[in-house]
């Protein structure tokens, strides 16, 4: 990671929640949710959720559909903001800054936290300029030293090796795998502090599934990672921490194998022995 | 087995109606095409027949002598690329706002109803319009007068396409593009317009299809002009007016150079036409 | 902004540069909108400023004079009014229900090979300048009415009470029938081309499960297909008339300029837009010209008024649909 460009990692904020420091202890908080609720106009869709993403690790959030975890995932990045009529309460503190503050710069804070989504979202243009992008954007980069972020951020998705004869081709000619880890890779290339995934597989076939579920595990020694899947397996393939989301609100938080095999609210025991949802 | 009873009359009469019908469809599809191609034809005929180098290279001529149309093919031209200059840069930031700054605001939503009533207005009005604007207040006619009544037709067609084709990109692309920092603009100009260029261009060409056959509102903008003239101050000749005035005249030559001027014009049409579909054809959204 | 602050390098000359770009786009963006808005107040404004001596002059009676003299400076628009909406109703009657049956050919019964290039030409055609269909309706259609239709016409219809009126006078080849038939096939291409492509967004299924009953081809089209793209057919039915109502070339040709209302169709009559084309140049004095842009005007609320009628017929439809 070097060159890294001026973002300095702040320190891990101590969380107010003495419980669940002393169930998560030894983990740094590097996203602190704090009693956010949410609001498409008049009707309220999250209530007062709190939780932490830890550093370095995966947290998933699951539940039924319409439960609320694609729209917690976009606060996080503030993508609500492009859509008139959509705000949000509470506090979320990344390295303890309240990013929900309106001074904040939202481009700024999306380029620190990148996003993958549902469906592969390749832009209109070469694998090559798809990835130098997010780069151009924030940085003034030579040639060379351009050429080597890409090619790494290819590597780190495992796509150089089908992609390195044609990276000065559309991104659109990929099959949907391929154009998800490219999202991907264009995601990391600009280095981001947290990753959110929102059902980035929902639109793969299985193995290109089991492709990005590797991916996801080996960015977790580098990034903090959040994923939206309404996948239980996958969930319990990829993640660390998950969060049980219902209705709007926040049912259960835990380690993802506490989570699943001694879910302490009985929503939660129904949700994931399949009995609703 | 024989619960089912037909109505074999019944059955009948709804053979009867449906063969009436699709014998009527019949008739008014062959009756429309032949229409459409008796036109077609007889353009092709006698612009053909008048056809020659002169066509080209000398101007319109004084009644009862033969000549060219040099210079109003010129005029048309220039009158037209200026049009398009002026009215597209304009139509497409306007068509931005709609889809990008402003979805969904009442601005938006106004803008798009005027737009629509701008697009239907009788182009011999917006003639009337840039008279009195331009014509009268200078008192004379002239080339730029004729380019802007052209323009305010190609505003609303590229306002519309533009807007319709920014919609057409998925949201998804917007967001996935901020989501890695880039400000408004920048997803807008790197990633919503290089997603919609082909329909973009698509747009342009088709406003500049259709104001290069407009004759209407030059009638009384740029007027006609029988000399060669540059000088976009003063009234330029103009293929549509020229055919207008030729024809209507009782001179044979004139009524010549109408049919071949009118051919000229169907056919740059017809290739803008087709070169704005080629480019729109999904064979080329691919990249 | 202590995010900006914390970015070091990156931050402050890049994202000021960033926010100042996009709000300069912003706000020119904002402004060519705002253009189109100031187009059509001008437009509106200056046709009112230019149509105000003949409207105090005339008051009223302008829509109603039928005497349109630039000698005496006497102009009523009466027999322009009538010319236009006759021409485009004409119109109108003979080419929506041609259109739909071209539609219904394109969608139903031609062979598939022939399917693309028939929807291409007609789309084509749709561009196609309308001076061309009034050069053509001058040259071809009007001699061949006044030789041979207008007279076979007036013999027809001779003795009959109602329809004698319509078809009298000498057949002169030009006037309002030949205006008509101009327009019907100017309009052609416009609504066929709507209608073809909504008649293409019927789901297959929904006509298979209708054939699937024993449903003829005809009824197909009459009970599914149609009623499925009612507002669609409408739309385009209203932009063919929104053609008809303005268009000028293709009539002025074949109209034949004539201030007065007369029973017959074949007789020569004239258009609002026809009137103006003609005479507009050779105005001179300031009533004349201000009765034309009179003219301007009451055509512009004409077209207007038929696309606010659309547009209520369509919201209509459609809140019907939904309910």
């Amino acid at each position: 990671m070097e060159n890294r460009p001026s973002i300095q990692i702040g320190s891990a904020v101590a969380s107010p929640n003495e419980t669940r420091d002393a169930l998560h202890a030894g983990y740094a908080e590097k996203v602190s949710i704090r009693d956010v609720c949410f609001y498409y106009g008049q009707s309220i869709a999250l209530k007062n959720i709190s939780l932490p993403l830890y550093e370095k690790q995966t947290t998933a959030f699951i539940g039924p559909s319409g439960c609320g975890k694609s729209t917690l995932l976009r606060i996080l990045n503030r993508m609500y903001d492009l859509y008139p009529g959509q705000r949000a309460t509470g506090e979320v503190l990344l390295d303890g800054e309240n990013i929900l503050s309106p001074t904040i710069d939202l481009n700024l804070l999306r380029y620190r936290i990148g996003m993958v989504f549902q469906k592969p979202t390749p832009f209109p243009m070469s694998i090559y300029d798809n990835i130098a992008f997010g780069i151009r954007l924030y940085e003034k980069v030579p040639k060379s030293e351009m050429d080597g972020r890409v090619e790494d951020a290819l590597k780190r998705t495992a796509l150089w090796d089908e992609v390195k004869n044609k990276v000065n081709s559309s991104g659109l000619g990929l099959s949907g795998g391929q154009q998800q880890r490219l999202c991907i890779a264009r995601t990391i290339a600009v280095r981001p502090k947290v990753i959110l995934l929102d059902e980035p597989t929902s639109a793969l076939d299985p193995i290109s599934t089991a492709k990005i579920e590797e991916l996801i595990y080996q960015l977790k020694a580098d990034y903090s990672i959040a994923i939206v899947t309404h996948n239980m397996q996958q969930a319990a393939r990829v993640a660390d921490f998950t969060a049980f989301m219902y209705l709007g609100e926040l049912v259960e938080f835990g380690a993802t194998d506490m989570l699943f095999t001694k879910p302490k609210q009985t929503k939660t025991e129904e949700y994931i022995t399949g009995r609703f949802g | 087995m024989s619960a089912v009873v037909q109505d074999s009359k019944l059955y009948a009469r709804r053979k009867r109606r449906n063969a009436a019908a699709m014998v009527l469809s019949y008739i008014a599809a062959g009756l429309g095409f032949i229409a459409l191609f008796w036109i077609l034809g007889t353009l092709v005929v006698k612009g053909i027949g008048g056809l020659s180098f002169e066509t080209f290279t000398a101007m319109t001529p004084p009644p009862g002598e033969s000549g060219g149309l040099l210079n109003a093919i010129y005029g048309s031209a220039i009158q037209t690329l200026m049009a398009a200059l002026v009215g597209t840069p304009i139509g497409i930031l306007a068509g931005t706002f709609m889809a990008e700054y402003g979805r969904g605001t009442k601005t938006a939503t106004v803008v798009r109803f005027i737009n629509d009533v701008l697009l239907s207005a009788p182009s011999i009005v917006i003639g009337l319009f840039v008279y009195e604007l331009m014509v009268r207040p200078m008192g004379h006619f002239s080339a730029w007068a004729g380019s802007v009544a052209l323009a305010i037709l190609v505003i609303p067609v590229v306002v519309r396409t533009t807007e319709d084709m920014l919609l057409l990109v998925p949201n998804t692309l917007r967001e996935a593009a901020s989501s890695l920092g880039a400000s408004r603009w920048r997803v807008i100009n790197k990633v919503c317009y290089r997603a919609a260029l082909s329909g973009l261009v698509t747009g342009a060409l088709l406003a500049v299809a259709r104001i290069s056959g407009e004759t209407a509102p030059l009638l009384f903008t740029s007027l006609n002009n029988q000399f060669w003239s540059t000088d976009m101050n003063q009234p330029m000749a103009n293929l549509p007016v020229v055919i207008f005035q030729f024809a209507m005249s009782p001179y044979q030559d004139w009524q010549k150079l109408a049919w071949v001027g009118a051919l000229i014009i169907t056919t740059t049409v017809l290739a803008l036409n087709i070169l704005a579909r080629s480019l729109s054809s999904p064979r080329s959204q691919q990249g | 902004m202590e995010l900006a602050a914390q970015s070091g390098t990156v931050a402050p000359s890049i994202l000021r540069k960033n926010s100042l770009i996009d709000s300069l786009m912003h706000g020119l963006t904002r402004s060519a909108a705002l253009l189109v808005l100031l187009l059509l107040g001008g437009v509106i404004g200056v046709l009112i400023h230019g149509s105000i001596p003949a409207f105090e002059k005339f008051g009223f009676g302008f829509f109603t004079t039928e005497k349109w003299n630039p000698v005496t400076e006497i102009f009523g628009a009466a027999a322009p009014i009538y010319g236009t909406i006759v021409t485009s109703i004409i119109a109108m009657v003979i080419g929506v229900p041609i259109s739909i049956g071209i539609a219904i050919f394109m969608t139903e019964l031609c062979p598939r090979s022939l399917k693309r290039t028939l929807g291409t030409g007609i789309e084509l055609l749709a561009g196609i300048p309308s001076i061309i269909y009034g050069l053509w309706g001058l040259f071809v259609l009007a001699p061949l009415l006044q030789q041979y239709v207008q007279p076979a016409l007036i013999s027809a219809a001779e003795g009959i009470p109602w329809l004698e009126s319509l078809f009298t006078g000498p057949p002169y080849g030009i006037g309002v029938l030949t205006a008509a038939l101009i327009l019907s096939i100017m309009v052609l291409p416009y609504i066929t081309s709507v209608t073809r492509d909504v008649f293409e967004t019927v789901p297959p299924m929904l006509k298979e499960s209708a054939y699937g009953l024993g449903a003829t081809t005809w009824e197909v089209v009459w009970k599914v297909v149609i009623p499925y793209t009612r507002t669609g057919i409408v739309g385009g039915v209203m932009l063919g008339l929104g053609r008809a109502l303005g268009e000028t070339m293709a009539v002025t040709f074949v109209i034949g300029n004539a201030h007065r209302i007369a029973t017959s169709l074949i007789a020569p009559g004239t258009t609002i837009s026809a009137t103006i084309a003609n005479e507009f140049t050779e105005a001179d004095g300031e009533m004349y010209t201000s009765a034309l842009i009179s003219l301007g005007l009451i055509l512009f609320m004409i077209t207007f008024v038929v696309l606010a009628a659309a547009r209520l017929m369509l919201l209509r439809l459609q809140m019907k649909e939904n309910r």
